[in-house]
């Protein structure tokens, strides 16, 4: 049994709204949810289950951002203070851009403002980075350490003190050691948190350890541009969009995901008149900005690019220099690809000949200052790796890979190492957990999951799990595999500094303090020219959270390591790694960002001299016999994929750019501008369902399964007909985010169908189908 | 001297930082906001237009909401800037209910509050925090009066327009089209 959710809320929200779109409103929905009894060992534990359901201003054309809703609120206004600024670099997502942190330096923080001198922002936040403060400010966060205990024949949490959390830990990971060796404790993560326990980890023998950044989202790219050009594209991706004549997007949002660089610099191309074209089967912001919108068919994109390739070739305007001199196997691909015509695609994709034949001028005409760009998240249909190669392939024929206006060579500095001794060598790892896929260039979070659930006979089982940073609920397909695997786990941690929904399946649950409160790792990045930015605490962590660097050291302690931690301090580690690369702590409490020389040479190719490229053949491979060695095609080809039956639409989703994932959903700055996703429905299909703007619906999947949340509907000529789109990271199923919880539709929830890439094991997402449930399937109440 | 934001549309992709970043530069309370983005599609899919567009008080040359204060608490200073003297304001509400922009509002503390152009930074020298923030550069502030000014040369050089420009309030934020 879960817990008794009987207790409405009695909360009405009032919402004021500009005269001309609404009328002040009062709406009070609540909806009573039954709750299904579980039988699992590890049952999710959360406070409540009531949904409020609101209303929000929308008419079919505009859709506001930002608005003055809670009139009736009061709201202390802060006392003004005297600020300092300290330097810090974002960790509200993965770009990490530095800034400066203006705050009392105690326990109020004003704003936080871009570092001018940083390459990552050159001084502006965007809306998530400025918003940061909601992290800190957020009244929901985790305030102490919790242990799972039972009362009264339920499962719940108790507070627990950090000496007895940390015990615990350290005398299960012991156990878990004896029983069955150090590689069965598997580490899932992101982010800086996750840097401190892959040091933990590695030093007590594991190296089970895997981040969903590259299975569920960049590694086809990664794995596709190092078979093509031996190098990853990697974070922030060196594409010269400042300096491009033409940027190709393929079904990536550049301005709805806000990765700060590459919005700037779109803008400065869009300043500079380059041409932008977009394959997007949504009409995407980036879309708008377009000279030419590809409104392609879903799952049809490497037909469009071979069809592309074919134009370049047959009509000899790829850069044949370039191809001469650094490629290997273009005898091969144009044989391959002179079947694939423009006319063959138009069957395919939906986009006509004309436009293949003149958009692939384009690209040619502005080559090499041309950018395929490869994406990000770029795992859709399971055959993302030999799309990626097709993009490859596509830039190497433009020749603009180490070109100026196409991608440069990228340089980091490198972060020296703490001493401390060599780490153990694990009998196995995320290598040997992952050997099912020979080209997975990072651990598989897939593969570890599978590998913890003792009925799938996992050859490496894994029987305990650190979770850091990132909520593996919103972030990994296949909820049901996901919980079985948690419920066969014999113990789980998770470490955040929010109750994200895989909280509640935790044992132990430790609170991180925020970015803002803690000193960590230097950041390091490639880039353009190589620099480094610090993070120093600005405010005192609140509540009794701590800093991730200090957590793993006190679990390590605990486990006998010492030397690995010889020191007792993090801030000790981060002085001698400064030492190290020629700065200090004074100075760089006073730039934030210290930028280096080149050291690898020019960021573009010299003409006049030879290249070796990072592949086996030291050449640009469009033919690769490493994949023709392991048994897959050595070429990209088009496979046509699964197509929404009667009365389903295909799931697409993305992102907003005030959010990352579900990391933000309940931050009080970001929800204020935008608190819920909507499905996004043509005008065509809200006619044939009967669907209506604001109107509340439920979605259901191919496999039946039913979304525990409802959505609002916004009926928009930005989609197509035979899809639907939400945004990611909402729709969350734990009480205690008191913004978030219950809002909107998890699309994680939805893909239960996963087409995974043989080469390297990414999890396809994209070809998850649903219908649109407009009675509530749940059977709720209504009062 | 005489203020005005240049926006340009075709850059802005509706990200709202410069929401974010006005709330926390001018403690703007959560709930509340001097500044929105209004997204406008146009068109039949795949023929759709779309058009992002960051809002605000207009600090207008005939501002009815400055003519419509019964306490003079609502003034223009010098620039054009129209500003709200939050302890003359008795909350009375006609400002709001003038104004064909919707841009103020009614502060929990009990007076009426909207765009200052960053009042405070300009005397400093600083642009407004919006037009600091944005990460796409679509916002350009500075002195119409001034013909070199980057506002004027935009203005010049490139296609703009209003926002209810048949209210004729003269208003001093132009989209760039």
């Amino acid at each position: 049994m879960l817990h008794n959710l009987n207790t409405l809320d009695d909360k009405s929200h009032l919402f004021y709204n500009f005269s001309h779109l609404t009328l002040p409103l009062i709406y009070i929905t609540l909806i009573y949810f039954k709750l299904n009894m579980n039988t699992s060992r590890r049952k999710f534990i959360k406070v409540g289950a009531l949904g409020i359901g609101s209303a929000m201003v929308a008419t079919s054309a505009i859709n506001v951002f930002g608005s003055n809703k809670n009139a009736n609120k009061f709201i202390a206004k802060s006392i003004p203070v005297n600020l300092k600024r300290t330097a810090t670099y974002c960790e509200v997502c993965f770009w990490k851009c530095a800034a400066w942190v203006h705050s009392d330096g105690d326990s109020h923080i004003q704003k936080i403002i871009g570092n001018d001198d940083d390459p990552h922002c050159n001084g502006r936040l965007c809306p998530r980075g400025t918003g940061g403060v909601g992290m800190y400010n957020d009244e929901d966060r985790l305030k102490t350490p919790l242990i799972r205990t039972t009362i009264n024949g339920e499962e719940t949490f108790r507070e627990a003190s950090w000496d007895e959390a940390l015990d615990l830990i350290a005398n299960k990971f012991k156990g878990i050691k004896e029983k069955y060796g150090a590689e069965a404790l598997g580490l899932l993560k992101h982010g800086c948190p996750g840097w401190h326990f892959e040091h933990l980890f590695k030093s007590y023998g594991s190296d089970t350890i895997a981040e969903p950044a590259f299975a569920q989202c960049r590694g086809p790219r990664e794995t596709a541009f190092s078979l093509t050009f031996g190098s990853w594209v990697g974070s922030p991706e060196p594409t010269d969009i400042r300096d491009t004549k033409c940027l190709v997007l393929i079904g990536s949002h550049i301005g709805e995901n806000m990765h700060n660089t590459q919005v700037q610099e779109m803008s400065e191309a869009i300043d500079n008149g380059a041409t932008i074209i977009t394959v997007d089967p949504r009409f995407s912001t980036a879309a708008s900005k377009s000279k030419h919108w590809l409104a392609i068919k879903p799952a049809t994109d490497i037909a469009l690019l071979l069809a592309w390739m074919n134009v370049l070739i047959e009509e000899g305007l790829y850069d044949k220099a370039y191809v001469e001199k650094y490629a290997l196997g273009f005898d091969e691909l144009k044989e391959h690809v002179h079947q694939f015509t423009p006319e063959w695609a138009y069957g395919i994709t939906t986009i006509k000949p004309e436009v293949i034949r003149k958009t692939a001028r384009e690209m040619a005409h502005a080559a090499p200052a041309v950018i395929i760009h490869p994406g990000r998240h770029v795992v859709w249909y399971g055959d993302d790796t030999q799309r990626e190669r097709a993009i490859a392939i596509l830039n190497g024929l433009l020749g603009s890979w180490g070109r100026r206006g196409g991608f440069y060579f990228k340089e980091k500095i490198s972060i020296p190492n703490f001493p401390h001794p060599a780490y153990p060598h694990p009998k196995w790892d995320w290598k040997d957990i992952g050997e099912n896929y020979p080209l997975a260039q990072m651990g598989l979070t897939n593969e570890i999951i599978r590998s913890s659930i003792p009925s799938e006979n996992p050859k490496y089982p894994v029987k305990a799990w650190m979770v850091a940073g990132t909520n593996l609920i919103k972030s990994i397909p296949d909820t049901k595999q996901l919980e079985a695997a948690i419920d066969a786990l014999e113990f789980m941690v998770v470490i955040d500094t929010m109750p994200m929904d895989i909280t509640g399946y935790a044992d132990v649950i430790l609170p991180e303090c925020t970015y803002l409160e803690r000193a960590d790792i230097v950041r390091s990045a490639t880039n353009r020219e190589p620099s480094i930015a610090v993070r120093f605490p600005a405010v005192k962590p609140k509540y009794k959270t701590k800093p991730g660097a200090w957590i793993a050291r006190e679990i390590g302690i605990r486990l006998g390591l010492k030397d690995y931690y010889q020191y007792d301090d993090f801030n000790e580690v981060i002085d001698w790694q400064l030492k190290e690369l020629g700065t200090s702590r004074e100075e760089m409490e006073k730039i934030g960002v210290k930028k280096y020389p080149r050291k690898s040479g020019p960021m573009y190719l010299n003409e006049d001299e030879v290249h070796e490229f990072g592949t086996a053949s030291g050449k640009i491979e469009f033919y690769s016999q490493e994949l023709k060695d392991l048994g897959f095609d050595p070429l990209p080809k088009y496979t046509p994929h699964p197509e929404p039956p009667q009365g389903f639409y295909r799931l697409n989703y993305g992102r907003s750019p005030m959010h990352t994932f579900s990391r933000t959903s309940n931050n009080p700055n970001l929800t204020d501008l935008k608190d819920e996703n909507n499905l996004w429905v043509n005008p065509k299909v809200a006619r044939i369902v009967g669907l209506k703007t604001g109107q509340r619906v439920w979605l259901s999947n191919q496999d039946d399964i039913i979304s525990t949340f409802s959505i609002k509907v916004r009926i928009t000529e930005r989609v197509r007909w035979d899809s639907v789109y939400l945004v990611h990271g909402f729709g969350n199923d734990n009480k205690k985010l008191s913004r978030s919880y219950g809002k909107g539709i998890d699309d994680t929830q939805m893909i239960s169908k996963i087409f995974v890439d043989p080469i390297m094991g990414g999890t396809g997402m994209r070809g998850n189908f649903v219908k649109i449930l407009i009675e509530n399937p749940h059977k709720a109440i209504e009062v | 001297m005489r203020y005005a934001m240049v926006i340009d549309t075709l850059k802005c992709v509706g990200c709202s930082d410069c929401v974010v970043a006005c709330q926390t530069e001018n403690d703007v309370p959560i709930g509340y906001c001097r500044d929105w983005i209004t997204e406008t599609v146009n068109g039949t899919y795949p023929n759709v237009d779309l058009e992002f567009k960051s809002e605000r008080c207009n600090h207008c040359d005939n501002p009815p909401c400055v003519r419509c204060c019964p306490t003079g608490a609502s003034h223009v200073v010098e620039g054009g800037i129209v500003l709200v003297t939050s302890n003359e304001c008795i909350g009375c509400g006609a400002c709001i209910e003038s104004c064909p922009y919707d841009a103020r509002y009614q502060h929990p503390d009990g007076y009426v509050d909207k765009c200052t152009f960053c009042h405070h930074r300009l005397e400093k020298g600083q642009l407004p925090a919006c037009v600091e923030v944005c990460p796409t550069k679509c916002m350009y502030f500075g002195d119409l009066d001034n013909p070199n000014s980057e506002v004027s040369k935009l203005l010049k050089n490139r296609k703009h327009k209003t926002l209810a420009p048949e209210a004729g309030t003269k208003p001093h934020i132009f989209y760039l089209i």
